[in-house]
């Protein structure tokens, strides 16, 4: 895979007390690319989540986006505003909410309080929301608080508010976990379609899944990475079945 | 819809209440059954200036999480920009004659009015400082503890150490605003003289219209894209972040919007019950404006009115009648609340009517308020 890369990290270093989360990590993701990040736990998939979105600031390294913005002089807001969006382990949804107004909030938009204060529902942003309600298989729960979905469609409407964002840059967080089988699968038809417009990268445990992706993957050990390449290439890595799926 | 009924019901409850307590005081003879007497008048002038501060106090804390124990010292502060006016214009009519040293400053051997009095012999004057005072105060506030991230308790504490540093500060008599007797002998307001009933009963449809208007504008509010920003920056404040939104703002703008409305409340209280002083500023105050907010029901404007107004009628009766178990009674009212009745008095009228799914309708705001108020105690 050649090409512009839209997300480097150089030589990364976080530590927790003492605890390195992060140990010299580099990685670079091509624009348009899709990537799985697997990993055991405290690996430092999450953490580098993390770095990525401004959550955490690194001891050491570089991360920068697209041509030349270095993501580390930013905070979480200015950095999604970017055009990197996330999208957390657990589905987090305003749960008091209606669903059409979490895709509604999500719209790439004005942020800042003077607007919204002002903001009327326009034409344009009622047909966005119908096709992303549309895209998330929602279309006829727009009105349904989003505290009353299932586990499942959570997650699903929380990647409708990242479509919705129009990020450049979609970072996934075991978008799977708890879902049913057929529930799986249709996230990964819909992370395969996202992909067709956007750059992606997906941690996840579910092997099955990454398969279903049929995506380069990126295995992390110890806050570095030990293997990248196709699943099975990686599967045969001696060291990732030592530390990871020989286990 | 049904949010169009609470609204319309809340300011037909507001609005027609105080003008049939005006009508029935004014237009008919005191021996008669229906006459209200003038004390009662005075109460629900003070009831309503409560319903501004509980409404202050739900903004903030039912619709962005700001658990706020220290609301009281706006309300003060506007009371103390009112008072000084009111002392203003009490010019020579003092004990010591003076046409512009209020009496108390006379009395610690003063005999130059401080800077900071200056221009509150203007009405007008004056009611700006009612909102600028603790706007400001609210906004180098909030700067500080939202932009580095303070919230959940350690925000609550502070919240109550400002008012605590407040009350210590307008305690001592060189700060130059009555020290501990604070400020007191009104005489008139705009002309108008303060122990004439019509003064009274018109302060108190001024207080019911300021209100109610307060009530429409934090409704309006809330129900925009904006309030929905600060729902969610209520329950999920990190989603918020990284949908590049900047909580910090949003808390910032409710917060001061919220102290000037106190203040306002405050501002029209003082005129009422004819005294301004330190003790208003006591912890105390700000945690019973908590306690009517979450016996009416929290995070639904409505319920905050509602329950400033049968909180203290409850204080009023049982102050008067049993005294010494009010304290017990009050405390028990906000346990019992808290564990049964997890939506506040408003959410009773929602018990006999089916779920719906708008995201307006209060009793679902008050419930995911309650979810997250028990996620607060929990954690």
């Amino acid at each position: 895979m050649s090409g512009e890369a839209i997300l480097r990290l150089d030589g990364v270093c976080v530590s927790f007390d003492g605890f390195k989360a992060l140990n010299d990590l580099s990685l670079a993701l091509a624009a348009g690319e899709m990537r799985a990040v697997i990993g055991p736990n405290g690996a430092g998939k999450t953490t580098m989540m993390d770095v990525i979105t401004g959550k955490t600031k690194p001891d050491a390294g570089r991360v920068v986006f697209a041509d030349d913005t270095d993501l580390m002089r930013l905070d979480e807001p200015a950095i999604a505003r970017l055009g990197i969006g996330r999208k957390f382990q657990r589905p987090t949804v305003f749960e008091p909410l209606s669903v059409r107004d979490n895709v509604l909030l999500a719209l790439n938009g004005d942020r800042s309080p003077g607007f919204t204060l002002r903001a009327r529902e326009t034409a344009d942003e009622c047909r966005r929301l119908e096709e992303i309600l549309a895209t998330i298989r929602l279309a006829a729960d727009g009105q349904r608080r989003a505290g009353d979905l299932s586990h499942g469609q959570k997650q699903w409407l929380e990647i409708g508010m990242l479509l919705a964002q129009e990020p450049k840059l979609l970072l996934v967080d075991e978008p799977v976990a708890g879902m049913t089988d057929a529930e799986t699968a249709a996230t990964a038809e819909l992370l395969r379609e996202i992909n067709r417009s956007r750059s992606v990268m997906v941690v996840e445990h579910d092997m099955a899944f990454v398969r279903a992706l049929g995506v380069k993957v990126t295995v992390l050990h110890e806050g570095s990475v030990i293997a990248e390449g196709s699943i099975d290439r990686v599967q045969d890595d001696p060291r990732v079945v030592e530390v990871y799926l020989g286990r | 819809m049904r949010t169009d009924r609470i609204t319309t019901a809340t300011l037909g409850c507001v609005l027609g209440g105080a003008v049939l307590l005006a009508g029935l005081n004014l237009l008919t003879p005191a021996a008669s059954a229906a006459h209200v007497p003038d004390f009662a008048i005075s109460l629900a002038g003070k009831y309503l200036c409560y319903a501004i501060l509980a409404l202050a106090v739900d903004l903030v804390w039912g619709y962005v999480g700001i658990l706020t124990l220290g609301h009281a010292a706006f309300f003060a502060l506007g009371g103390y920009a009112m008072g000084m006016y009111l002392m203003r214009e009490i010019g020579a009519r003092g004990v010591y004659g003076n046409p512009t040293l209020p009496d108390f400053m006379i009395f610690i051997g003063w005999n130059k009015l401080p800077w900071y009095w200056y221009g509150f012999d203007h009405f007008w004057f004056a009611v700006l400082m009612v909102m600028l005072v603790p706007g400001v105060l609210a906004f180098v506030f909030g700067w500080f503890a939202f932009r580095s991230r303070v919230s959940g308790v350690y925000l609550s504490i502070i919240t109550q150490a400002l008012t605590y540093a407040l009350m210590l500060a307008f305690f001592r008599n060189d700060m130059g605003f009555g020290g501990n007797n604070g400020m007191t002998d009104f005489k008139d307001i705009l002309g108008f003289p303060l122990n004439r009933e019509s003064t009274s009963v018109g302060l108190m449809l001024v207080t019911a219209i300021v209100l109610a208007a307060a009530f429409v504008l934090t409704r309006a509010l809330t129900a925009s894209r904006f309030g929905k920003v600060l729902v969610a920056v209520r329950d999920a404040e990190a989603r918020t972040r990284f949908l590049g939104y900047r909580p910090e703002s949003y808390k910032l703008a409710v917060w001061v919007l919220s102290a000037v409305i106190a203040g306002i409340g405050g501002a029209l209280y003082v005129p009422q019950v004819g005294i301004i002083n330190p003790s208003e500023f006591s912890p105390g105050n700000s945690i019973e404006a908590v306690i009517w907010v979450a016996v009416g029901g929290r995070g639904t404007l409505a319920g905050a009115i509602l329950g400033a107004v049968i909180v203290n009628l409850g204080k009023t009766w049982l102050t008067s009648a049993l005294p010494e178990i009010w304290l017990f009674a009050f405390g028990g009212l906000f346990i019992l609340v808290t564990l049964f009745l997890p939506r506040g008095v408003i959410g009773l009228f929602a018990l006999w009517r089916p779920r719906s799914v708008d995201q307006h309708m209060p009793a679902a705001a008050a419930s995911a308020a309650a979810e997250a108020a028990a996620r607060e105690v929990a954690g």
